[in-house]
């Protein structure tokens, strides 16, 4: 298996040569395919504001047509053919085989974002396994190829970026949470009272770094993106003192964890038959889990 | 027109006098009186209620402030419930909007003749129930003082059904407006050209009043032509106002549906939230009908029959809501997927049995029931199910609203997963029945003062625009109930009038008919001025005359209109013979 760099960026061939779970169907008994049949829902609904705008007149005054994906992330979505190279397409590995539960990755991300106890960017669920045993699942937002989030929004305010991430300008979110309503992972967090306070930073509060939280917006998990180019990797994954979280990138085909272990991507994701969470909802989450304890993650929401 | 007709047929006397001026429709004065008599001098009563209505109002918005304050927490909400009262507000408000518009209009496209005194009243309520429901926007964002983006195109992300909401409802808060405005145009020209309408006003008041029907029906002079073009105007505003409330109640269900949640993703919800806009909108109507029915003691054209008209219309509404209620969570109980099935066992028999089974007792079955039975088959009886249903459709809109936006997407053995699918109330978030803000727990949202006083104060705000605005505007159309009597007295007879408008047989037109003295007796009065409005009086016995003569040019059309429109029949030599 040798996926070249830019399947990674096409959410059909990243599933097909990826993902175990499609791969390896007794891992999963019942869980439906993961298909791409052309038009997922995202792609439908888009189509069908497209088309409406094109009738509408609203469409005049220099509108964008669909600001949401189209401008902030010209051609990211899942499918496009014609994209711009990103030199990076971040993305996150968890390896649940060494999970315990600690929580710490989720107490690393709210020190550095300022926030409070019950935003939980990264949350560790504890997830209960087919035979009854409990195991640990840590849930960053999945920074979907396909992010049911953004195009609901009605000001714009979500947009995936170029590098692949899905990310909320706070300083335009009105707070209509309909994002909130559209994620289907629960990972974002809206601030329903006023953020807790946080330090003068040494910059604006940027999408890329949301400190401090804005009241009446919706916040969420980041990647940190602010720091990845600086080549820092996010909080949680530094936090991690089991190693859990890698940060990946599918571009350079690397992932790497707390500890500084470096491993191939591509070569890792197969050899461990690493799935995704809630694949069958068409969203591409470009986080893979690792499972070791016999646990199933389920290909929907109930299953387990 | 009950009475007018009758008095007519009785009365020779007032007959005589009343076509001697030279109008050809008889009722007139008698229909003015009533229809303007909500513009006459407040009464202690008015304005008892007024201020009353007015500091719940004012309270509400004190509440909203200290929302703004505190942030939208202060409301109940938190990330496991992020969607609750304010959103169920704006589908409940919006809703009732519906129904004062779509029965307006679908009666004008019947031709239904029987609307002639209830359009104004409908069309009213539609168009001060809107506006409340979209200022339900404000405290349900989280950043109200953004709330422009939504006008600022370059932000406009037209693939968000939000978006299209805001479209929609704006398109429709017009269509409702010109709905109102068009029939008020031959009306306030009417009222304006009458015996020193409006009555009872005086000073700054009536000058203000007199101005702004001046500047309403400014151009409008009743030719044929003109009335043409009107009739035209309402026509298609009506075709129009039907899709469009559709279309608006359908969007407002995308905003739910475009998600994965149990509950949301549900190809009925568009349907169900048109049928429960419409259902509520005739409740909202009917209570309306009846409260201005009697503040202003409009019996006469009103009548228990029109009531219980309507009461027929809000059944069928409800029988179809309950029909799909029932459609809706029986296959969503049987699909046997866990989320959508713990999600129809958690409202029928988990978390929300009590608000659910509320609903279907107070606007499910007890509606049904009272509208079956004879005997509670009128104007109490009606009123009674209309409050039920208003306030039940409400519990129900918060049924479809919160647990739906409260059910885990990720379910965690410990915290809540296991818990819910088997119908106990898990315990994350602490939801012990007291909650975050003292309130009363509904799942993981936690009612709190703030929301419920908003709510309250909403609902405060309608009959309180409502008496301001027929303060201003006559409560019922004159000239539709003038073109109804008109069109029917050419057509059938005088008794055909007082079936039409009173509707059939009801118990008092036959006393009409029968004892002569009655009507006149009971006629008389508002007539000759020694009913209300004592400075009137005077005024009214002459000017009974005078309106005939001043609006003499400005009629000429109306009489042109109404020889064709009798077909040179008998019916139009009838009357205009007498009148010369
Ligand atoms: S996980 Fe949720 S918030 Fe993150 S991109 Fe996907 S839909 Fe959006």
């Amino acid at each position: 298996m040798e996926p070249t760099a830019p399947e990674y960026r096409s959410g059909t061939s990243t599933h097909s040569s990826l993902s175990p779970g499609a791969a390896n169907p007794s891992r999963h008994p019942g869980a439906p395919r993961p298909h791409d049949n052309g038009l997922s829902r995202r792609r439908f609904l888009k189509r069908v504001g497209a088309g409406a705008a094109g009738v509408s007149i609203l469409a005049a005054g220099g509108a964008d047509l669909l600001p949401s994906s189209a401008s902030a992330a010209p051609g990211a979505g899942a499918g496009s053919p014609a994209k711009p190279k990103a030199s990076h397409q971040w993305c996150m590995v968890i390896d649940l085989r060494y999970c315990d539960g600690c929580k710490q990755c989720t107490a690393a991300c709210q020190k550095a974002h300022y926030l409070h106890e019950d935003q939980t960017w990264i949350r560790v669920f504890t997830m209960e396994g087919e035979s009854g045993n409990t195991y640990h699942m840590p849930r960053p937002c999945m920074m979907c190829e396909d992010p049911p989030c953004v195009p609901v929004c009605p000001v714009s305010a979500n947009f995936r970026t170029d590098e692949g991430l899905t990310l909320v300008n706070q300083q335009r979110c009105i707070g209509t949470r309909i994002c909130m309503n559209a994620c289907p992972y629960q990972a974002r967090y809206f601030n329903w009272t006023s953020p807790a306070p946080a330090p003068r930073q040494p910059f604006a509060q940027t999408p890329e770094w949301p400190v401090p939280q804005v009241k009446g917006t919706v916040g969420k998990c980041v990647f940190c993106a602010a720091m990845l180019p600086a080549g820092k990797i996010p909080e949680c994954v530094a936090g991690c003192p089991m190693g859990v979280l890698y940060l990946g990138d599918l571009e350079s085909d690397v992932a790497v964890n707390g500890f500084g272990n470096v491993i191939k991507l591509s070569q890792f994701l197969a050899d461990n038959d690493a799935v995704k969470f809630k694949e069958d909802y068409g969203t591409h989450p470009r986080v893979w889990y690792i499972l070791g304890h016999g646990q199933d993650l389920g290909s929907d929401s109930e299953a387990s | 027109m009950t009475s007018t007709t009758t008095t007519g047929a009785g009365t020779a006397a007032t007959q005589g006098e009343q076509r001697q001026a030279g109008d050809p429709i008889v009722p007139r004065p008698d229909i003015r009186q009533a229809a303007l008599r909500s513009i006459g001098k407040s009464g202690r009563s008015w304005w008892v209620i007024v201020t009353t209505l007015g500091v719940i109002v004012v309270a509400g918005v004190v509440a909203w402030i200290f929302q703004l304050r505190d942030g939208l927490g202060a409301a109940g909400y938190n990330d496991r419930a992020f969607w609750a009262v304010y959103e169920a507000d704006l589908v409940a408000f919006i809703g009732v909007s519906y129904g004062g518009a779509v029965v307006s209009a679908i009666l004008r496209l019947t031709k239904a003749s029987w609307r002639a005194p209830l359009t104004r009243i409908a069309e009213a309520t539609a168009l001060v129930t809107l506006p409340i429901g979209m200022l339900f926007i404000i405290p349900h964002l989280g950043s109200p003082e953004k709330i422009w983006e939504l006008v600022w195109p370059p932000y406009w992300n037209l693939s968000s059904p939000i978006l299209w909401d805001f479209f929609a409802v704006s398109t429709y808060l017009l269509a409702t407006a010109v709905f109102f405005y068009l029939p008020l145009i031959p009306d306030v020209k009417v009222a304006i050209s009458g015996d020193g309408v409006p009555p009872a006003c005086a000073g700054l008041r009536y000058r203000l009043i007199r101005w702004l029907y001046a500047t309403v029906g400014r151009s409008w002079d009743g030719t044929t032509g003109q009335r043409r073009i009107l009739h035209g105007a309402l026509g298609l505003v009506a075709i129009m106002i039907i899709p469009m409330a559709v279309s608006v109640h359908s969007v407002l269900s995308f905003a739910f549906s475009s998600s994965s949640r149990a509950g949301y993703l549900e190809t009925i919800l568009p349907v169900y939230f048109v049928i429960a806009a419409l259902y509520t909108g005739v409740a909202i109507v009917i209570v309306a009908v009846v409260a201005f029915r009697r503040a202003y003691r409009l019996e006469r054209w009103i009548t228990k029959r029109h009531v219980v008209r309507l009461g027929f219309m809000m059944a069928a509404l409800g029988a179809i809501y309950l029909y799909l209620t029932f459609t809706e969570y029986l296959i969503d109980g049987y699909s046997g997927t866990a989320g959508n099935a713990a999600w129809v066992h958690q409202i029928v028999a988990g978390r929300y049995w009590i608000p659910f089974w509320f609903y279907f007792v107070a606007a499910g079955v007890v509606p049904l029931l009272l509208i079956a039975i004879p005997r509670t088959r009128n104007v109490k009886g009606m009123t009674v199910a209309s409050v039920l249903i208003l306030f039940a459709m409400w519990v129900k809109r918060l049924v479809i609203v919160v647990p739906a936006a409260t059910e885990p997407l990720v379910r965690s053995a410990i915290t809540h997963g296991g818990a819910v699918s088997s119908g106990v109330a898990p315990a994350s978030q602490g939801s012990p029945a007291l909650g975050i803000g003292g309130g009363v727990a509904w799942g993981t949202y936690h009612f709190t003062w703030i929301p419920i006083a908003i709510t309250v104060a909403a609902t405060a705000a309608i009959p309180l625009l409502l008496m301001i605005l027929f303060k201003i505007f006559p409560v019922m159309s004159v000239t539709e109930l003038e073109e109804v009597a008109q069109l029917e007295g050419l057509e059938v007879d005088v008794d055909g009038v007082v079936r039409v408008l009173s509707g059939a047989t009801s118990e008092r037109p036959r006393a009409w008919r029968t004892g002569s003295g009655v009507p006149a007796a009971r006629s008389g009065p508002p007539l000759h001025g020694s009913g209300s409005g004592a400075g009137l009086k005077r005024g009214r016995s002459d000017k009974q005359l005078q309106p005939e003569s001043s609006r003499a040019p400005a009629r000429e059309g109306a009489g042109t209109l109404s020889s064709p429109d009798a077909g040179s029949g008998a019916g139009g030599t009838t009357i205009g013979g007498d009148g010369e």
